[in-house]
């Protein structure tokens, strides 16, 4: 069962909309396994055009302090790669948002790659990011994934170098993930710079719509960014909001995001 | 001589299956540039004479190859010799690749440096390197960590290193890595991360295992001026997997060279609490690179448990599993009970307290030896000293 194009169609219809896409990110089963579904319904039908569900990793070494509580707490409470496959199925079954499953690469390598490929389609994966996978860093394996239904995102750095950053874009499926400051996931209070340079020039070496991620969280920063690109992500923001203020916190938040990204 | 790796050697970035860049693309740029800096010291014959004279001057090298008469008569007769890497400058072998590293940051003009410790001797050898070269030095160390090798935090901030403690996982050494890279993957342009074993994504496993080489390089020579002949078997600890690999590489060659490694196994492999990565791990992916790792049923990373923190680590370097994998060395374990013992036998029996890390070796040699007397030298790493884990011990023993 495989799901067209579900990213790309999704870019296309905010861009229609003559607006960013909005892209959520959500710890799988975070504030707790029993509210993990409500969470994914809750950020598509706030307006959420693609959701990135994370699977909890014992050392998520890009995550800032919020990401790693949600992780901790979630895998404390049981959840593992297969609950997180199965709560993407049950979300599928009651919302078409697009899903891109977000994880580390070692608990796909437990679960076995081609196993885990199979069992993602099948549960309504769009697309996969694994953060700790830089292109080129294990090309047999980029294939598999390549080579499958899931559109494989790639994550560009502030560092990364002009041509490799090319080379990234133009291997990204999906969307490109702009990451828009050095450093781990997590809100801050100002934007990083240079990012809108960075972008026009992905946007024009990328075949697929350029998303910026790392420090989004507010509405200002959101309308701001969503002036330079396809679409931003937000992680941090939303787990916190989740955390603190439950699944309706969380989609209040979204709302207000999505209403600050019009191009005017 | 010491043989760094060349740029040509350093395109491979894998020891058969293991190792690689399991990195988030933030650091990417920054270990091309740690690849093509230290390529060019490597072919830069000043960067190896400022290094060897350091090595010589101030680290206090060649260590003596010592003949441990009692012990080896203790160990059922084995011949055995104890690389002293213990009267090493700062007490333990990790200060031979600080060295090598802070030189290569001065080189990138990197001026703060970051470290990740357990057992608080690469915190050390760290803090010691930036006082000598004036570089601002941040050390992350779980709190459980700090807690049982405290004499060690205290001589970090006495070199002027500020000692960051991470109260996140299992608050030991994996926890303390993960924090120290998200500093790098933060402040990756003025930042030199100068990792303290042969983990981490590539160029770090062959890089440090290049400067830790100078053990075996050492012990090797030694070994044939004093007896005539190569070891019959060369053994170590591994944690990481730095000392041993330092010691195992230049013999890798020396096919009739048996080469043991001694992992720690806690309160025993048949229980959960261990730190036995090699021996009952399974290949996966922490810290960038590929290697045995003990993992949970789920794949999350698995809590290690060693009596010594600098063991208490559930990977190992990745040239390790593939020297496992194609069955050039070999891999045991020893206790936290078998290790105490032997950190006491060698302080009654000749006079050395070792590091409870390198008591595990000694372990293996007590355990073992009667199975090499008669086979030729036995030489065994004594990677570090044991003053930093004397109040541990003394409270484990209950005095």
């Amino acid at each position: 069962m495989s799901r067209d194009r579900a990213i790309a169609k999704a870019f296309d219809r905010a861009a229609a909309e003559k607006r960013a896409a909005l892209v959520v990110y959500a710890t799988a089963g975070y504030p707790r396994p029993e509210e993990g579904l409500a969470a994914l319904v809750a950020a598509a039908d706030a307006g959420a055009d693609v959701i990135e569900l994370g699977v909890p990793f014992s050392d998520p070494l890009a995550d800032g302090p919020t990401i790693q509580k949600a992780s901790f707490d979630v895998i404390e409470a049981g959840v593992d790669l297969p609950w997180a496959l199965e709560l993407l199925r049950e979300f599928r079954r009651q919302r078409d948002t697009p899903v891109v499953i977000f994880s580390y690469l070692n608990p796909i390598l437990h679960f076995g790659v081609e196993r885990f490929i199979s069992a993602a389609v099948d549960a309504g994966a769009d697309g996969l990011l694994i953060t700790d996978l830089p292109v080129d860093a294990d090309p047999e394996l980029e294939t598999l994934f390549e080579s499958s239904p899931l559109d494989l995102v790639r994550l560009i750095a502030p560092t990364t170098l002009r041509e490799r950053a090319r080379y990234i874009a133009s291997r990204s499926g999906g969307f490109v993930y702009y990451i828009s400051r050095t450093g781990v996931t997590g809100a801050r209070s100002e934007l990083a710079t240079g990012i809108e340079e960075k972008v026009a020039e992905l946007r024009a070496a990328s075949e697929v719509p350029v998303a910026v991620g790392f420090g989004i969280s507010t509405a200002e920063q959101a309308a701001a960014v969503a002036r330079m690109a396809d679409g931003i992500i937000v992680g941090s923001a939303f787990v916190d909001a989740l955390g603190k203020r439950g699944v309706a916190g969380g989609a209040e938040l979204i709302a207000t995001l999505r209403g600050a990204l019009g191009r005017g | 001589m010491i043989v760094l790796s060349s740029a040509r050697d350093l395109v491979a970035d894998r020891f058969g299956l293991f190792g690689g860049r399991f990195v988030p693309e933030t650091l990417i740029s920054a270990l091309d540039e740690l690849t093509a800096v230290y390529a060019d010291a490597s072919a830069d014959p000043s960067f190896r004479e400022e290094l060897e004279a350091l090595w010589k001057d101030y680290v206090g090298r060649p260590t003596p190859l010592y003949r441990a008469e009692r012990l080896g008569e203790a160990a059922g007769g084995a011949e055995v010799w104890l690389k002293r890497e213990d009267l090493n400058h700062t007490g333990a072998h990790k200060i031979n690749n600080a060295l090598g590293q802070v030189l290569l940051a001065r080189r990138m003009g990197k001026r703060r440096i970051i470290a990740e410790t357990g057992a608080g001797q690469h915190g050390v050898a760290t803090a010691t390197v930036c006082a000598l070269f004036g570089l601002e030095c941040v050390v992350y160390m779980g709190e459980e960590d700090i807690r049982r090798q405290a004499l060690n935090v205290f001589r970090m901030r006495l070199l002027g290193a500020e000692v960051r403690s991470v109260d996140s996982g299992t608050r030991t050494l994996k926890d303390a890595t993960n924090e120290a890279i998200r500093d790098w993957v933060t402040n990756v342009t003025d930042t030199h991360y100068i990792i303290g074993s042969v983990v981490g994504p590539h160029p770090y496993p062959a890089m440090v295992r290049d400067f830790q080489s100078v053990i075996g390089i050492e012990a090797r020579n030694q070994c044939l001026e004093r007896t005539g002949q190569l070891p019959s078997v060369v053994v170590a600890c591994v944690g990481g997997g730095s000392n041993s690999m330092g010691i195992f590489h230049p013999f890798i060659g020396d096919r009739n060279v048996a080469l043991v490694g001694v992992e720690a196994a806690g309160d025993g492999v048949d229980t959960p609490r261990h730190a036995a990565t090699l021996t009952l791990g399974k290949p996966g992916v922490l810290h960038g690179s590929f290697s045995y790792l003990l993992q949970d049923e789920h794949g999350q990373v698995a809590g290690a448990h060693s009596i010594s923190a600098g063991l208490d680590y559930p990977g190992v370097g990745p040239e390790h599993s593939y020297l496992k994998d194609s069955g050039r060395a070999t891999y045991v374990s020893a206790t936290d009970a078998e290790a105490l013992n032997a950190f006491q036998q060698l302080a009654r029996l000749e006079g050395i307290i070792p590091a409870l890390e390198s008591a595990h070796a000694i372990a293996y040699v007590l355990r073992e030896g009667a199975r090499w007397a008669g086979r030729g030298p036995m030489v065994v790493c004594l990677s570090g000293r044991g003053d930093k884990d004397v109040a541990q011990v003394a409270e484990m023993l209950g005095q």
